[in-house]
Formats: C-alpha cells, structure tokens, sequence
C-alpha cells in the first residue's frame, strides 16, 4: 500500500492549535501534505456530524486538536471535546471504524514541533491502516 | 517632525505595561505605549509555562499584545527611550528618542527573507544566548509588532537583506528621530531583570560551569518554541540530564549576599520547571534546595503538593557552594536543615533561581520622571501600604514588577489599577468615542459574487507551489467572479487594488489565499469595511504557514493542498452571511457589594470618575476585617484609624450610597440589566463589584479553643490588643496554618504569617519581657518589606521560632495556672514544652459565606475554600467568564492592604470600561437558537461556560442572551435537534468546506 495518501481532515481550534499550525510553518517544520485544516473557535464546536461527513465523504482519518486542558479559551470547552469525541469514538468503533482514525490532541501555539509531529504520526499511521472506503460502500 | 497629543504615556511593554494600556484604551484614552525592545511582551513571553495552571505562557500572552497593536487608541513605539520630561500631572511634555530599525514597519510583512539572507550571527538576548539570531531579527516568531528591526551594532552593512526583500522594506538611510509627545500622566511598567548570579553568588559557579544555568535560561530550554524545541539538554554535552537541582534564593533573601527581599516567585516557578521536567521525563531526577516553601497564593500549595506526589524531592535547606567533579557531574553541598546533616549531593545540572532585581533603566527614568527609587532600586510608592500605586511624584503611577517583585495576576491587577489611577488627571479631557464606520451595503439580497486573492508573499509561497494552478483550481466555480494573484496581498498598494476589485466586479464575498488569518484577516477586514462591505464577508486560506512552509520540499503536492485549501475557503465564502456585533447600553451605576477595604476602594475609584455607586454591607459598620485588626502589617499603622480615615472619604463621596446591615435578596440580569434586591428596595445597576472578603474557619476543636478563654483566633487576639484587653502575660505562643496546608484545606492563608509577626512585634513592644513563641510550618512572607521585617522580629530578644509539620500538631493541654503546650520542633528535633499565658491561633481562612448565595445568583463559580473562581487565574484575575461582575480584595483569596488596595482600583478599572463607554458589544459569531426546532432539552444550557442561554418556561425554548454569548459554539455540537447553530460555523458551512476538501469533482 506504498502509493496509497490518506486523506485526513483536521479540525483547529482557533486560539491554540491553528497557532501551533502557523509556528511549525515560521520554523518550517517538514510534515506530510495529507491534512486539510478546518478552523473552528473552539474544538468544542466539532460535533460527531463532521467526523461522519469526513468519513463519508472519503476521509481516511478525523483529527480533532484543541488547547490543552486548562487552556481552552472558552474556559473548559476542550473537556466538553474529550467527552464527545470518545463516546463518538467508541460508537465508530463498533459500526468496524478503527479508532484509530479519530485522534485528539492538545497543541498549544507554542507547540510547532508538535503539531508538525502530530500530522505526521496520523499520516503514517493512516497509511498503515490503508483506505478506509466508507464512501464507496455508502455509494 | 511629528507631534503627538494623547493622554497617557506608558512605559514599558511586557505584561503589565500591556494590560494598563488596554483599560485605558478601551475607556477611549489615548496610550502612547514605549518599549525600549523592538517587539513588547517583556519577560512573560519568555515563559514556557505559568504556574499554577501550567498555561502556555505566549498562548495566554500573545492574544493580549495583538489586542494592543490593532487597538486604534492605542499608539506602539518600540526600540524607544524616554529622553525628557516636563511639566506637570495632566499636562506632561515628553521627549520619545526612537531608534531607527532601518526597516519600514508599514511595508515589512515580517516573510522573514531577509533574515534567512543575513550572514551575521550574534547571540539570541530573547533565548538567553543559548541559541543565536542574525543581525537583522524579530524576537521571537509571535512578536508583535512583526516587523524586522536590523540591529546596528552587528550588522555588517552587506546588503544582503535588501537584495532580497521584494517587498522593498529595508532603507538604511532611515533615521532616528526624536518624538515630541503630550500627556495627562504616565504610568511605569519598566518590569524586573533577573539578577546574574556570577554576581552575587560565584560559589554556585554560574559561568564557571557549563551546566550551571539560570532558571530564565532553563525556562527557554523547556518551551517548545525555544532553541532546543523544549527539550531539556545540557549545554556540555547536549545529552539530556539524568538529575537537575535547583537553587532557591539565589541573591534573595540575603543582605551580604544580594538583595535582602523575598523575590515572590522563584518557588513556584521551581516547583513549576522540576515538576514539568518530571511530567516529561519521570525517570528524571528533580530535587529542590530551599529555605521557605513560599507557595502562597491562589492553588500554590496545591500545585507544590501535587508536585510532591510527582517526587519531586525538596530539601531544606541553602547550600553553601556548587562545585564540579572530575566526570563534569556537579557537587551540591547544603546543609539538610530537617535532618541537621551536611550533605553532598551530585547531580547533572544546576538551575539558579536568581533574584529578580530592578531593572537597570528605572535609575534614569526615575531622575527623569523626578520620581523616587526606594533602597534596591524599585520605585516608589507614595504610601507602600494605602497608595502603592502612586509614584512619589502626582499623576506617575506604578504597575508590576516595576514597583516590587511580583507574579502576573498580581501583576495586571497592578497594572488594571495604575490605569484607573492614572485617569484621574484626565477626567475633565473628552474621551475618543466610537469611530465611524462607513456604512454597509446590504448584500442579503444578492447571489455571492466571490472575489479571490492568491498571495506569493514574496517568494515564501510563489516558490513552492503553482500560483497560477491555484488560481486555475478556483475560477470556475460559478459564483467566484474573479480571481488575481498579488506579490504581497498585505501591502498598501494590493488594498488598492481590491478595494478597486470590490467597486468594478461587484464583489460580496472576499477570499485571500495567504497567511494566517490570526495575523493578517484584520488588516484585510479594515479594507472590505472602507468599501463598505460587512467584515464577516471575508474568509482566508492559509496557503503559506500550513502549506508552502510546510511542503516545501514537494511542490506537486503543496500545490494540490494549496488548491484543496483556497477551494474550502470558497466554499465557506459562499456561505457567509453580514454578521452585526449587538450593542447594548450600559449605565454608570455600580454595586459593590462587601464594604471591606476592597468594596470602600473600588466604591471611591468609581465615585470619583463620577459614576454612582451603591456599596452594600452586611454588617453595621465600613471597614470590614479592618475593624477588627489592631495594626496592619507591615507598616504597623492602626487599622482602625484607616478604616476610619476611608469610612470618611466614603461619606464625603456624594455619588455613593451606602446600605448597611443589607441583606441581598436576590441579584439578577446581566450587564447594563442588572436587577437586585437588597433589604427589600429594588435597585437597578449596570456592573456588580464582589468584594465580599473572607473569613475564619471555625476554630472550635483547634488546640484547646473553646474550652480557655486565652485560646484566641489570631482576629480576636488583635480585637484584645486593640482594647488593651489582654492580662500582662510571659509567654506568649503563635500557632501559625491552623487548619491550613493539610489535607481537608490545603490551601495557604496567605496573610497569616505576616498577621503573627506583627502581632509578636506588638506583644514585644508592650510587655518587653514576656517571651514569644511563633510556631511556622514555612514563613511565608513575600510582599514588600515583608521579609525585612521577619529579620528584624527574628533578631529580637526573646522571639523563639518553632517549625512544626503537618501531622505533628501541638499539643495544648489546660495546665494549673497556664496553658501547656508541646511542640515537636523539626528543625532541633526535639520535643519542646512551653508553659502560655495565650495561645494566638493563625486560622486557616476561606470565602465568605455570601459566596454560596450570589454564585447562584450570578452564574458564577467559587472554589472549595469558597473563594470566586476569576475567569483567568494568569490574565484575568478580576474579571468573570461573562462580563459585568467584577472582582476585588479576600474574595478573590486573601491578600494584605496593598495588594487588596491595588486589586480594587483595577476592579473598579474593569467597571469602567463598559460604563465609561456607555455601551458593551456582543460577539459576531454568537449562537442562535431556531425557535421551531428547539425541543427544550436544555442540553445546550449545561454546556455553556457563559450562563448565555436561559430556558423560556413559557415557550419551553431556549433563548440566548446575545451580549453574553462569546461565540464558541460548544452548545451548536450538543444540541440533538440542530436547533442551535454559530453564526459563521453553521453546521452546512463546516459541511461544505468538508466536502470541498473531499469531493474534488462536487460542485461547492
Ligand atoms: S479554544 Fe482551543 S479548545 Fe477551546
């Protein structure tokens, strides 16, 4: 599956990890071109409606990134993020969904490194699961 | 030349500098805010975390000093020096010298080609010399403002960077000019240097070896964004260590050998960088080498304990050298004051926690300002405990660690307070009111017609990826009507441009295919609004910092994302709608509730800017906790007579009214809405003030009180001295954290140290024979003047101090004719007995119990010690979540006068914002409830942080109260009917752009 590109959709929240986002790009952390980003306020407002359109829509993974706990801008968003995106996660999980495409991380925006990190750890790890192809069987 | 008429002249950028120019600003007064750096952010931004919540210290910061560049009343001269001033308080004429950065900051768009071009190396001042920068250089990556500065002392005048910059930034004939400015007042905000510890204390052998390293430079190891991208390495080898120490009171607490103050933050910020190195690595070694554990404020102790549990090992104990054996490993040599043991430890690394000392500008700033420094080199205040915001000389004021070492709450408290007090000279000047905006077109009638700008930033992103296939990629899609590409979006003559796009193609919707919308969408935001279209029109794809950056070594496929990227961006354009931010009018009554030092403060402030105030007591009498000191530490000056002296100046104020023995009914509503009921009366308020104090915990049970008479709380020992109740006694016995820093309330008291040294000093003074006992777990006394005066009540005849532990209570047993007590003091681990005439309990203290009742009516929240939960631990300190209630003195936690004093005038700062504006905006992007589908499940209610969303019994819906929604979109996730939806991130828009980035064929 050597030729096989994930196709991975991340949701940024806007005031730590879209950060983290634009430092690896200043300190030109190399990482692979697979993820799309998608900025939302607070990693809070991703709901399991988007992880599903991704998903059907042909996405091979789903990452959520948010502050740290603690940091969210919105006082205590990322823990309502927690919550959702594990009961969601073990849903997938039993319609046959690796839990492995979903993935939640903190990066802060001081963290480039590793949101450089992040993105390449999911693609690698994507690639190794091979496509998902829920859009051909929803089709 | 030009010629600057403002209001305020602040001096120094960091954090303190920033905040106190950000309530001004926001009150309509103009700031001139001077940073003798080339970017603000001073030492805060160099953090890698803060304590005690572990934030990211630039993620909290950055957000602050990007309010403080855009903010239009706020004025940014960095690289400048104050040179001159004259006249007096409400008419100051200053002399700004800026030095030239030989770089335009107006066409500099910060793409950083020059820097990568420079040949000149020179040490980094921001990573502490570890790592170097070039000769042309921003700070740090998040700098603000973003613009390169060349550094004239090492540049070699190649002219490299100005081959290379095609944005034509660089003219070195550029100038320094010398800047007339008038002001009403200034405020200094020089802030702290850290004290060089080959100094002071060359037997640690900083400089000597290599891995002997101060905490500052420690603190650039450990951020992520710093030369070793957060990893702890040593400077020998670069192999990570196996074992750090650190050193605490490095050049504090020292009169022979250094500065004999407390430095205030230096155990905690150890606690923070072992237990943090720990969190990374466990099998790492972390000791700490102390004298005092001074974790002292809000969560400290608990952060120390949960550090503890992480082992993080402590000693006690200061060592007496630092040397380096033969195997390049370090020998610490301390004595173990615990044990009584001299011991050898060896370890990796040593860390320094050095002094902060003044900064080394405030000798000259002080001879030009004509204001006083105090002995170290601080300035100073006015009066240190009743006005230690005020510089010696009327209409300079002082914030931060300008005025004495403090940690950041305290800090832009400080600072929230110098502003306030630096309006006063200004109360009579007209205040900038709200710019004019242009008016809007009214575009919901019309289909988008989308206009997109694909950026090259120079080369950053035009030499990685195909422009023009990007451009291709989008031109089709039916509602884009034009498509350009510019050499620097950002620049002047590209808003030309597309503002003159916007005219001729009728455009509705704006995509710029850029940078990051987190530094640039404002600037491109101002453009669609001089042309009259709605700000919220407008969305970015960022094609450099997540792709040309980040791909660079594979065009294709930086091409194929950038096309993926600018696409999802049409496709949420296209679905963007006008968006208002909702204003509401917000009166000038305030009510303060708690009639302590803290409310009779804020209430003064307030009244004096001319707003109306109710302040409402529950007891009979202003004054609060003061009433029942006897003196005040540590000034020992008499606590009545202050109260008393600040129940007068609350009478003379004719706008405030005062309700006694008031009783709050019931508090309701939210900014400019308020609705209370207090002793039966309605009264309406536009913000409310919480400055309701704190109290004892119950003593019953606590060494023998209740039983005896002479076992008295600390408050009822200076209610006996006040009186002069007391019986001539021999001894006298202290006990100090009763029912503090144990399990059940781990929190630290804050003031109680301080209260049984004054107090001991008092006894002394009166009964010269009797003996004093003090019994301490940690002395912990950290404010102004506070650890002199330890030295001094330690160095008098006949005060013996006991350090007892947790778990090892004393004893008190009902002797014949005295008290006895036994005590196991685990400094000469020993049992000891004293027979005492009174035993002063230091209690533990918690919230009032008026917390439990308003925090319901509020929708705020309080701790388990009851005091209110602020709505920023680091930044935020007098402020909630939602704004409105604002937060003042021992409510907040306990605090001595001057902190308490300080706290008030900036609590009354944050009440003046909205008031003295006259009206409060709600967010754009803020939620909406679609009243047919709701189902009235009130899920989306348990969610929001903000209380923003009530339940209409009678429609059984859920309503949003606009000015409170701060637009996180938490409740639009939950809600199972898709009733609630975020303006801006509707659920089809995050849909769309999805698909978008999927469905490559799909029509977006
Ligand atoms: S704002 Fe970043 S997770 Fe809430």
């Amino acid at each position: 599956m050597a030729d096989f590109e994930p196709k991975i959709i991340v949701f940024l929240c806007n005031w730590c990890s879209y950060g983290g986002g634009d430092l690896a790009g200043v300190n030109r952390e190399q990482y692979p071109s697979n993820v799309l980003g998608i900025k939302v306020m607070c990693s809070s407002r991703v709901s399991p409606e988007h992880i599903m359109e991704s998903f059907v829509d042909g996405a091979d993974g789903v990452l959520v990134t948010g502050c740290h706990p603690g940091d969210c801008h919105y006082i205590d968003g990322n823990y309502k993020t927690i919550r959702k995106i594990d009961m969601f996660t073990k849903i997938l999980e039993d319609f046959g969904i690796d839990p492995k495409r979903i993935r939640l991380e903190w990066i802060s925006s001081a963290e480039g490194n590793k949101y450089a990190r992040v993105m390449t750890e999911m693609t690698e790890e994507i690639r190794e699961l091979g496509p998902l192809n829920l859009k051909d069987e929803v089709e | 030349m030009i010629h600057m008429k403002k209001d305020v002249l602040i001096i120094g950028g960091g954090i303190s500098g920033v905040q106190a120019a950000l309530d001004l600003a926001d009150k309509g007064y103009e700031v001139v805010l001077v940073d003798k750096n080339p970017s603000i952010g001073g030492n805060m931004v160099k953090l890698d975390k803060t304590f005690p919540t572990n934030d990211c210290s630039i993620c909290i910061s950055a957000p602050k000093m990007v309010e403080a560049s855009r903010n239009e009343n706020i004025t940014l001269l960095t690289y400048s020096k104050v040179k001159k001033v004259l006249g007096s308080s409400g008419g100051f004429e200053v002399k700004i010298w800026k030095r030239t950065k030989y770089v335009d900051p107006d066409v500099c768009t910060g793409c950083g080609d020059c820097e990568q071009s420079c040949p000149v190396e020179v040490p980094s001042e921001f990573d502490e010399d570890i790592s170097n920068r070039k000769a042309i250089y921003v700070e740090y990556p998040q700098a603000v403002p973003l613009t390169y500065t060349i550094d004239y002392a090492n540049c070699v005048g190649c002219g490299a960077c100005e081959r290379v910059c095609d944005a034509g930034a660089i003219n070195f004939l550029e100038i320094s000019q010398e800047i007339p400015i008038e002001v009403g007042s200034i405020i200094v905000a020089t802030g702290f240097e850290m004290m060089q510890p080959d100094e002071w204390r060359e037997e640690y052998g900083y400089g000597k070896y290599d891995n002997v390293l101060t905490a500052m430079e420690y603190e650039r190891l450990l951020s992520a964004s710093g030369p070793t991208d957060g990893k702890v390495l040593k400077p020998s080898d670069g192999k990570p260590p196996e074992s750090v120490a650190w050193i605490q009171c490095v050049g504090s607490r020292c009169k022979q050998k250094g500065m004999p103050y407390c430095s205030r933050v230096c155990c905690m910020y150890a606690t923070k960088q072992a237990s943090i190195s720990k969190g990374e690595r466990p099998e790492l070694d972390t000791s700490i080498y102390y004298m005092d554990l001074r974790a002292y404020g809000k969560e400290f102790q608990q952060y120390f304990d949960k550090a503890k549990t992480k082992e993080v090992n402590y000693y006690r104990g200061r060592p007496s050298r630092i040397y380096q054996l033969h195997d390049g490993k370090l020998a610490v040599e301390y004595e173990d004051t615990e044990k009584g043991e001299v011991k050898t430890d060896i370890v990796d690394m040593a860390v320094l926690s050095s002094a902060i000392v003044p900064s080394t500008g405030n000798a000259k700033i002080a001879e030009i300002l004509g204001i006083e420094l105090d002995e170290y080199g601080f300035f100073e205040s006015k009066d240190m405990l009743t006005a230690p915001l005020d510089s010696t000389r009327e209409g300079i004021y002082l914030a931060g660690c300008a005025q004495s070492p403090k940690d950041i709450p305290d800090s832009v408290s400080q600072a929230s307070g110098a502003a306030a007090r630096a309006l006063m000279p200004l109360l009579k000047r007209e205040r900038k009111g709200r710019s004019k905006k242009k008016p809007q077109r009214d575009v919901s009638e019309e289909e988008p017609r989308i206009g997109v700008f694909v950026c090259h930033c120079g080369k950053n992103i035009a030499n990685y990826l195909d422009i023009e296939a990007v451009k291709e990629a989008v031109k089709d899609i039916p509602e884009v009507v034009y498509v350009d590409n510019s050499l620097f979006a950002c620049s002047e003559d590209a808003q030309v441009i597309i503002k003159k796009a916007i005219d001729e193609h009728k455009l509705n919707r704006l995509v710029v295919s850029a940078c990051s919308p987190r530094t640039h969408a404002p600037l491109f935001q101002d453009t669609m609004e001089e042309v009259g279209l709605n700000k919220y029109l407008f969305e970015m794809a960022n094609i450099r910092n997540q792709c040309s950056w980040v791909h660079s070594d594979d065009p294709e496929k930086a091409t194929e994302k950038a096309k993926l990227l600018t696409r999802m961006a049409v496709a949420k354009a296209k679905r963007l709608s006008a968006l208002t931010e909702e204003e509401i009018e917000v009166g000038g009554h305030t009510i303060v509730i708690g009639g302590g030092p803290a409310g009779m403060q804020t209430a003064l402030t307030l009244s004096r800017t001319g707003k109306k105030v109710t302040l409402v007591e529950k007891e009979g009498k202003l004054g609060g906790k003061l009433r029942r000191l006897n003196t005040i530490f540590p000034r020992d000056i008499d606590a009545r007579e202050f109260a008393d002296r600040m129940t007068h100046e609350v009478a003379d104020e004719k706008n405030i009214r005062v309700i006694l023995s008031a009783e709050i009914e019931s508090v309701d509503g939210y900014i400019g809405n308020y609705k209370a009921k207090i002793n039966g009366e309605d009264i309406e308020a536009d913000t409310i003030v919480l400055a309701t104090g704190f109290k004892e915990i119950e003593a019953k049970g606590w060494h023998g009180y209740g039983d005896d008479s002479r076992v008295m709380t600390q408050l009822e020992f200076d209610e006996a001295l006040a009186n002069n109740s007391l019986d001539k006694p021999e001894n006298v016995v202290f006990i100090n954290c009763v029912g503090a820093l144990e399990e059940e309330r781990p929190w630290c008291c804050r003031v109680g140290c301080g209260n049984s040294l004054k107090n001991a000093k008092e006894v002394k003074k009166r009964y010269p024979k009797a003996n004093v006992f003090i019994l301490y777990k940690d002395m912990r006394v950290f404010g102004k003047k506070e650890e002199e005066y330890y030295m001094d009540v330690e160095g008098e005849d006949g005060v013996v101090f006991l350090r007892y532990s947790t778990g090892q209570e004393p004893e008190v047993v009902k002797g014949k004719k005295k008290l006895e007590l036994k005590v196991h003091d685990n400094l000469l681990d020993e049992d000891i007995e004293i027979e005492a005439d009174y035993i002063v309990l230091a209690m533990q203290l918690e919230g009032d119990e008026s917390a439990g009742k308003l925090k319901k009516m509020l929708k705020i929240s309080s701790d388990p010690a009851g005091f209110y939960m602020e709505a920023h631990a680091k930044l935020r300190p007098l402020e909630f979540p939602s704004e409105g209630v604002y937060l003042a003195g021992g409510a907040h936690y306990p605090k001595n006068i001057s902190d308490t004093l300080a706290q008030a005038e900036g609590a009354a700062s944050k009440a003046l914002i909205p008031m003295m504006r006259g009206y409060t905006k709600s967010e754009g992007m803020i939620s909406v409830v679609d009243d047919e589908k709701c189902s009235g499940c009130k899920m989306c209610i348990s969610v929001c942080p903000y209380g923003a969303i009530d339940h209409d019994p009678e429609e059984g819906i859920a309503v949003i109260t606009d000015v409170l929604c701060k637009g996180c979109g938490s409740c639009a996730s939950v809600c199972p009917v898709g009733a609630i939806s975020q303006k801006g991130f509707e659920d089809d828009t995050l849909t769309a752009m999805i698909r978008a980035a999927l469905l490559e064929d799909e029509v977006i």
